[in-house]
């Protein structure tokens, strides 16, 4: 079992995922640094990432977008706030509009992963800040495999007729 | 909509939400058990209000502040959303880790 463990705050909006992997944390650094292999895992299944720019120093940003099965391709930008090979990065994730260039005024959210050696390889810790609920509905809308849409606005309407 | 969390980062704003919770109170009962006065109460209620974490109803003359859970379990169904996300990319990479040749 590659996740360990996953916890959500719902009052903080924040979400915590532990995995670990048979490999050294330099090894598993490498998938976020090399964006050949980045675009490989970011994007959800039916949603490949491509990364035009990539730029992995402390304030160094990146361009990606994502090919849906439509043919839409939503594009992303990341901003590197701190990087300590290969112990911990920090980088904020946000929207970027049809030109690959931040929309402003969306906040993005904010991501800390850390990379611990442990006896079996690394265990990384993946640590999402959200700043509210329409941020995550704009990300989620973003590229979500059809079938996650489903499943979150069943989950809505399932509220929503609750609170009726 | 302001943030739930800010609107719970106060103590006596915590207090409010969980007793609402429980179901619908007036704002001169609430107000009752708190040593500040009606308007400050009031003003606690307001800001619950626009983080969608309570709604008042007017009761006669009272104003009866009920809980509304559904904003939490909102927030709760979008970071599962993200969970999921995580888990694919988590399993993802491990997939990429597996390959031969991959070890550096």
């Amino acid at each position: 079992m590659t996740v360990i463990s996953t916890t959500t705050d719902p009052v903080a909006l924040s979400l915590t995922v532990v995995a670990e992997f048979a490999a050294s944390p330099e090894r598993v650094w490498a998938v976020w640094e090399n964006p050949r292999q980045l675009e490989r895992w970011w994007g959800p299944p039916t949603y490949p990432a491509t990364f035009t720019r990539h730029d992995f120093a402390v304030g160094g940003e990146s361009r990606y977008y994502m090919t849906g099965p439509q043919g839409d391709t939503p594009h992303g930008w990341w901003r590197m706030d701190m990087i300590d090979e290969p112990r911990r990065l920090e980088f904020a994730n946000g929207l970027a509009g049809d030109d690959g260039e931040p929309v402003p005024g969306v906040e993005p959210m904010a991501a800390h992963v850390t990379f611990e050696p442990i006896e079996s390889g690394t265990r990384m810790t993946t640590e999402s800040k959200f700043v509210d609920e329409a941020q995550m509905e704009k990300m989620l809308a973003m590229g979500m495999s059809e079938g996650m849409t489903q499943a979150v606005s069943q989950i809505q309407g399932l509220l929503t007729s609750e609170a009726a | 909509m302001d943030h739930v969390f800010r609107a719970l980062a106060d103590t006596t704003r915590r207090d409010i939400f969980q007793r609402v919770i429980g179901g619908g109170l007036s704002v001169s009962t609430l107000a009752d058990d708190y040593e500040m006065s009606f308007a400050a109460v009031q003003k606690h209620v307001s800001v619950l209000e626009r983080a969608a974490l309570v709604t008042k109803e007017r009761h006669g003359r009272e104003q009866i502040v009920h809980g509304n859970l559904s904003t939490l379990r909102r927030a709760a169904a979008l970071l599962d959303a993200f969970e999921e996300i995580w888990i694919g990319r988590a399993t993802k990479i491990a997939e990429i880790l597996g390959e031969k040749g991959s070890a550096t």
